[in-house]
């Protein structure tokens, strides 16, 4: 799996120079933090790429890391699949606060579409190029995006229940 | 959209000479909470608006704060036909980042258990295909298995739906004499109704007519929308995650995997179908190849006790109290893991910052990733073949949604 990483991060590296940020192996899977810019683009060259055709995505989802430095406070995980050769692999971005825009990857997956949809409407991150960027299973008019970390999971005006000891 | 914008639309599409019609979200033929806007030109859909999220449960946020153990209940109520399917993925997940390894015994109890749970769930789905096409006698039928099904749950663990089964490390407790009775009466029982169900059904003439060509999606395009499981090997793609990256021994067994050629209802039938004479065939082999020995790991930081040493053992107390209170020792790091959900990849992406609870837990739900083809599915089809379509893809509202 370490030759694996090697050989895609190599092929990455040539290819797309410095938009490539890091890449590593998290326990069986091959990590590649990347220029969030250049998404789009890393991902159609993987799509027809030679050694491994990543023609399948498999999810899609963001994270949000408050104690980030400030420019790296929300993520995107795309985790895709060769399926010929039975190969996945992880790729990263970064994005901020201030620039929460994301290039959506729709044009090439369909799955795409709605994964998106989620990830914006839990965290607020914008994809920009997709068709239909509304929210899905929340309101459509909640004013706030309900997976970021300060909004706590129990309802903050609450006063008869105290868990502070409970969870984060 | 608001209403003054919904106004506006339904005023354009009657200009063109179209109707509405609003499809869900209480419907007796979605079974399920399902709704969609269609605009008819007569019997015929020219487009649909799904709409989701009716029963969202925001589990993602509920899994950020409980502890490890107590996210094996969200899991229960995502495909809640196949329940146990879904709880040792959560388990496994566990086991990947922790780096247990769990006795032979154990994997093989969780792969007849997962096989029955497939069966359950393949059951429900066929059997309701047959009602929505007017053929109710089979649903009948084979719903007598599926409570055989969920009396072994209930000798197991004692629940029926929402199963709550094993533990992080291992399963709670060995199958008791009552169950094995009960496993081998369905294994005896099942072919016989699985028969009798196929009479009826898979060369009927009517039922042919209504499924065959109804709902197609190909090959490219399934994979394209992200599909998985019996959907997608209804279109040709053979991919099954007990093959691709086998979990809990299933290497150790020998399967096929049916695949069908136009991804149509018929094809989504008859790959079901067949899927569970190979469950069944799998949990044969899992009981005549059943390893002796323990049914979980030896982690004591993260399997509770038995309760008699609980009472008399300082240290099974100590870690009793840990366990229950979500105090046990999890490393920082970041794992995926999936197994072969009833419908397609259930997948748990976690990422642990080495707290008492996920620092982020993304589940991919096939249901919900393959949902959206429906539109495109749809359209062109008459009203009832996109009955017959959604209850062939077994969109579940509980997974769905999460």
């Amino acid at each position: 799996m370490e030759n694996v990483t090697q050989e895609i991060g190599k092929a990455l590296q040539d290819k797309f120079g410095d938009a490539i940020v890091s890449q590593s192996l998290i326990v069986d899977f091959p990590t590649f933090v990347v220029k969030k810019e250049k998404i789009l683009d890393i991902m159609k060259f993987l799509f027809d790429f030679e050694l491994y055709k990543f023609q399948f995505l498999t999810s899609l989802c963001g994270v949000h890391f408050p104690d980030n430095v400030k420019e790296e406070e929300y993520s995107v995980v795309y985790q895709l699949h060769d399926l010929v050769r039975n190969q996945r692999i992880r790729l990263k971005v970064f994005t901020s606060e201030s620039h929460i825009q994301v290039p959506s990857v729709t044009s090439l997956f369909s799955t795409a579409n709605w994964l998106e949809r989620e990830t914006f409407d839990f965290f607020g991150i914008q994809f920009t190029g997709h068709p239909n960027l509304v929210k899905i299973l929340n309101m459509e008019d909640q004013p706030y995006f309900p997976m970021r970390k300060q909004y706590p999971l129990e309802d903050g005006t609450r006063e008869d229940k105290d868990d502070s000891k409970f969870g984060r | 959209m608001n209403t003054t914008d919904l106004e506006k639309k339904r005023a354009e599409i009657e200009k063109q000479g179209y109707s509405i019609l609003n499809l869900g979200p209480t419907h007796p033929a979605t079974h399920g909470i399902f709704q969609n806007i269609l605009t008819m030109d007569g019997d015929i859909i020219i487009d649909a608006v799904p709409t989701v999220g009716y029963i969202h449960r925001a589990f993602e946020k509920l899994a950020e704060r409980r502890a490890y153990y107590q996210i094996t209940t969200i899991t229960d109520r995502m495909n809640y036909c196949s329940s146990p399917i879904n709880n040792f993925g959560w388990h496994m997940t566990m086991e990947k980042l922790l780096g247990i390894e769990v006795p032979k015994r154990a994997q093989y109890l969780r792969v007849i258990l997962m096989e029955l749970a497939r069966i359950a769930d393949h059951l429900i789905c066929n059997s309701v295909i047959g009602v929505d096409t007017g053929a109710l006698s089979g649903f009948l039928y084979v719903f007598q298995e599926r409570e055989k099904v969920y009396e072994i749950y209930e000798e197991i663990c004692g629940a029926r739906l929402t199963t709550n089964l094993g533990r992080i490390g291992g399963l709670e407790r060995d199958f008791p004499k009552k169950a094995w009775d009960k496993i081998h009466a369905f294994i005896e029982s099942l072919p016989k109704a699985l028969d009798e169900f196929e009479t009826l059904l898979s060369r009927n003439r009517i039922f042919m007519d209504r499924t065959i060509g109804a709902g197609p999606i190909s090959a490219e395009r399934a994979l394209n929308y992200g599909f998985t499981g019996p959907n997608l090997r209804a279109a040709g793609v053979d991919y099954d995650v007990r093959v691709a990256t086998p979990y809990s021994s299933y290497e150790d067994f020998d399967f096929q995997i049916p695949v069908g050629v136009n991804g149509d209802t018929y094809d989504r039938f008859m790959v079901r179908q067949e899927e569970m004479h190979q469950s069944l065939s799998i949990i044969k082999q899992a009981i005549a190849k059943l390893p002796e020995g323990p049914i979980h790991a030896d982690v004591p930081e993260i399997y509770l006790p038995p309760k008699e040493e609980v009472y008399n053992n300082m240290e099974a107390l100590i870690y009793q109290f840990k366990i229950v209170m979500g105090e046990s020792n999890v490393p920082a790091g970041e794992v995926y893991h999936s197994v072969e959900g009833g419908n397609g990849e259930l997948g748990f992406y976690l990422i642990s910052d080495g707290g008492r609870t996920p620092f982020r837990l993304s589940l991919r739900r096939p249901c919900f990733i393959y949902y959206q083809a429906y539109t495109e599915m749809i359209k062109g089809a008459m009203l009832s073949d996109a009955i017959l379509t959604l209850s062939s893809l077994n969109v579940i509202a509980g997974e769905l949604d999460a």
